[in-house]
């Protein structure tokens, strides 16, 4: 019995059940799809088996230790001991797909020669069942010397059963190098580690081997992540060590490669029986018309605009009927409260502010549980390989598809999802151009600009106005994508043709309990986060919108006299008290830049706080135009915006082009301070940020400056 | 003249020979290893990718990954 507490890392291939084994053993919620490279980051928690309680860490996919991309990396540093000083896991459990077990294998095999204690998962044994695979765990355990379980992730006695074999393991170690390097890689092998390894890297004893054949079949120390001095030295070792392998006849690149294929051959070829199977499957039949030349293409546009018009109209009653009870609920907490400034604050402030954002919960919830959908069935991997052609000629790579996609969500999760890009230039470009896709941050915006100030005329008898505003938002967003891509390709020079070697996972149907509770969790995050900034925003806001208080002045004006531009007779007292406030002067003194995009200064102050987070604008708006509002009407935000008159011109303050002007800043302008952290992080400067600052606000305003001068023209 | 998979039309079964060139480490980490039988599936619509199926499952490969595997003619 294990009595201490220990570390356990989950390690495999991509796809393998890794976070699904997580979830199940923390009752944490790690995202799981059928996707390859869904998990990015090292992600820890803790698991009580028969008392004692252990620390679980979930970790990115990776086809070797010898790692490509930033992901595989992760893995492979958190083995050793690297990343970020935390100590090496006690024990590694291994988690293969048993449907594909040799190449799993691979990797199991690298992960034996790192001295920590490994025990085999062999996971999706139902899968591997469907394929008539019979595997035989007791003859893997013996022929690799490390135990080895069978389980289905799926299945909740079986993760006890894993539960009971980490308790009872007695956390030996493997032996080291079982498949048996020859003379001349054992040969190449001591050169590099005795002459370079350790006298000149920091790489800790246990991982010199891997760290050396590493060495050996790269030729280079191409994106090492530790320290050492002397390069020159280094590449000369490395070099000589090449050429004792040659001289055996063999090829540094596949000397190490092959010998591990050879003992996983040996190890499996009894273990591991296929039955004949029918030459068709399911997943090959779905794939001839879903990659299919011509219909695959087809098929993604179809998602794309389904995905787009689920979000436009399903979720409407929903969000009908938000609206509906914040209004009533204002009203009901406006009457039952004594009037006063507490009143004022949580009626106008607290209450409008969130209602208006929360409103929008329905529509975020269906793109969620969407994109989920076609994660958890395995098409996004599909839609990588039908788009990698057109996203290659416009400077992007396949793989950006997937990221691009997280970006109608959020563009956070989309930015850390390049790192499955692996080629730098092709990462970099996918992340500039990602703030374009119509993240569901400004979903609040469009939908409120939508439904106050596009008529709901239908168009071609099936389509209505506001539906075709919609889409065409979203499309605006994609082609400003491509279009910024094209011009960073030019911008940054081309290196060689980069890879694009992705598996294609099996078709899955997704798990509903898992979809349902992804999606509630983000329904949950959207609230809580956004609730946060509104609720603070809002009251700063409602503050200063509020004061200093002003009386209006008495003077009952009457055509012939003076006009005061300052006060017009239209207008109500607090409307002039708005004006009046720090936020009002404040406003003001910002309108003139504001104003050629069509911008007043109840706009200029919504674009300021949603530099925060966009979808601040609508609370913002709600909190000014329920303070101006007079008190005991009640009106909905659209209706407000519907009805502004401009006091000094008379004219209302929104027109189409005011409505498209602000539609097409918010589509192109970087207002998210939260994605301008995580570029900072994922390009460790400030360079790329400032960047993505400069260049897509800038073209914002000038977008927005043309379209309402010729709008307001028309 | 050998003859390599980039080289190849019709969706086919055929046995590795030899895999070469820059990419070689991370093919054979992949499972594309000499003597192993790999089917091509079908091609993207812009001719690449291709799509392979090898040891029991589908992959994806560029034209320059497709040149560094030598098949048997
Ligand atoms: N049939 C079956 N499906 C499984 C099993 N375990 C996991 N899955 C599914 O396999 C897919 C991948 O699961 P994940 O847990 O996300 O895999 P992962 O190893 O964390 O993947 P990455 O983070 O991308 O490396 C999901 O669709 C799971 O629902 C299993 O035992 N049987
Ligand atoms: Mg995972």
């Amino acid at each position: 019995m294990n009595k201490e507490p220990l570390s356990i890392a989950l390690v495999g291939n991509p796809n393998t059940g890794k976070s699904t084994i997580f979830n199940a053993l923390t009752g944490l919620r790690q995202k799981i799809a059928n996707y390859p490279g869904i998990t990015v980051e090292r992600k820890v928690g803790t698991t009580i088996i028969g008392g004692v309680l252990h620390k679980v860490i979930d970790l990115p996919g990776a086809y070797s230790l010898n790692y490509k991309k930033l992901d595989e990396r992760i893995a492979y540093e958190t083995l050793i001991g690297s990343y970020e000083h935390e100590e090496v896991p006690d024990l590694v459990l291994v988690v293969v797909d048993s449907s594909n077990l040799d190449r799993n294998l691979y990797l199991a095999s690298q992960v034996m020669d790192l001295g920590i204690p490994v025990m085999l998962v062999l996971n999706m044994t139902d899968v591997a069942e469907g394929k008539g695979i019979k595997i035989n765990p007791d003859l893997i355990s013996s022929s690799l010397g490390i135990p080895v379980v069978a389980i289905s992730a799926k299945n909740k006695t079986e993760i006890e059963k894993l539960k009971g074999e980490i308790s009872n393991f007695d956390l030996s170690k493997p032996e080291a190098l079982k498949w048996n390097p020859d003379d001349s890689l054992k040969e190449a092998m001591d050169l590099l580690i005795n002459d370079w390894i350790k006298l000149h890297t920091d790489i800790p004893d246990r991982a010199q081997a891997i760290e050396a054949l590493r060495l050996i079949s790269e030729g280079d120390f191409k994106d090492a992540f530790y320290t050492f001095e002397d390069e020159g030295k280094g590449r000369a070792t490395i070099r000589k060590a090449q050429q004792i392998i040659e001289q055996g006849g063999g090829n540094p690149m596949a000397a190490e490669v092959l010998l591990r294929y050879n003992f996983i051959g040996e190890s499996t070829s009894e273990a591991a029986t296929h039955s004949a199977q029918s030459e068709v499957s399911i997943t090959d039949r779905i794939d001839a018309f879903v990659t299919h030349k011509v219909a695959g293409p087809v098929i993604f546009t179809l998602v794309l605009l389904f995905m787009f018009q689920a979000i436009f109209s399903w979720a409407t009653p929903f969000m009908d009927m938000i609206d509906l009870l914040f209004v009533e609920g204002g009203n009901w907490v406006a009457n039952t409260l004594p009037d006063g400034m507490l009143n004022d604050l949580l009626v106008d402030g607290v209450i409008a502010g969130l209602g208006g954002v929360v409103i929008f919960l329905p529509q975020i919830l269906f793109l969620f549980f969407f994109i989920y959908i076609l994660e958890g069935t395995g098409y996004m991997a599909r839609a990588a390989f039908v788009m990698d052609g057109f996203m290659t000629k416009v400077g992007l790579h396949g793989r950006s598809v997937v990221p691009l996609m997280s970006g109608f969500a959020c563009a956070i999760p989309g930015i850390m999802a390049t790192r499955t890009i692996e080629n730098w230039r092709d990462r970099i470009i996918t992340i500039m151009v990602l703030p374009f896709m119509a993240c569901s941050a400004r979903l609040p915006v469009y939908a409120l600009m939508i439904a106050a100030f596009i008529p709901s005329t239908t168009v071609l008898g099936i389509f209505t106005l506001q539906g075709i505003t919609f889409f065409g938002l979203y499309i605006f967003g994609i082609v400003m994508a491509v279009f910024a891509a094209v011009v960073m390709k030019r911008i940054f020079p081309t290196g060689q043709q980069t890879p694009f070697i992705m598996e294609l996972p099996a078709y899955k149907m997704p798990k509903w309990s898992v979809v349902f509770q992804n999606t509630a969790e983000r329904g949950k995050v959207f609230i809580t986060e956004a609730g946060k900034i509104i609720v603070a925003i809002s009251i700063v806001l409602w503050f200063l919108a509020s004061f200093p208080k002003t009386e209006m002045p008495q003077v009952v004006q009457s055509e012939s006299t003076e006009y005061d531009s300052s006060f017009d007779i239209t207008e109500n007292p607090e409307s002039y008290q708005l004006r009046h406030s720090f936020a009002g002067r404040f406003g003001k003194m910002i309108e003139p830049v504001i104003e050629p995009l069509g911008f007043d200064w109840k706009i200029g102050i919504g674009l300021i706080t949603s530099f925060a987070a966009r979808e601040v604008m609508v609370g913002t708006l709600n909190t000014i135009y329920s303070i101006e509002e007079e008190d005991g009407e009640s009106s909905t935000l659209k209706e407000k915006l519907i009805n502004d008159v401009n006091p000094e011109t008379g004219k209302p303050v929104y027109s189409i082009a005011t409505a498209i002007s602000l539609m097409i800043f918010f589509a192109l302008a970087m207002q998210c301070m939260s994605t301008i952290a995580i570029v900072k992080r994922e390009t460790n400067s400030w360079k790329w940020p400032t960047a993505m600052f400069v260049y897509m606000t800038a073209l914002a305003y000038i977008s927005s400056f043309i379209a309402f001068q010729i709008g307001s023209n028309l | 003249m050998a003859l390599f998979l980039s080289d190849i039309s019709s969706p086919d079964t055929y046995r590795v020979k030899n895999i070469q060139g820059a990419d070689t480490t991370r093919l054979l980490e992949m499972g594309i290893t000499p003597g192993i039988d790999l089917k091509v599936v079908r091609k993207a619509p812009l001719g690449f990718p291709i799509e392979i199926k090898v040891r029991g499952y589908l992959l994806t490969l560029r034209e320059s990954e497709a040149k560094c595997i030598e098949i048997e003619g």
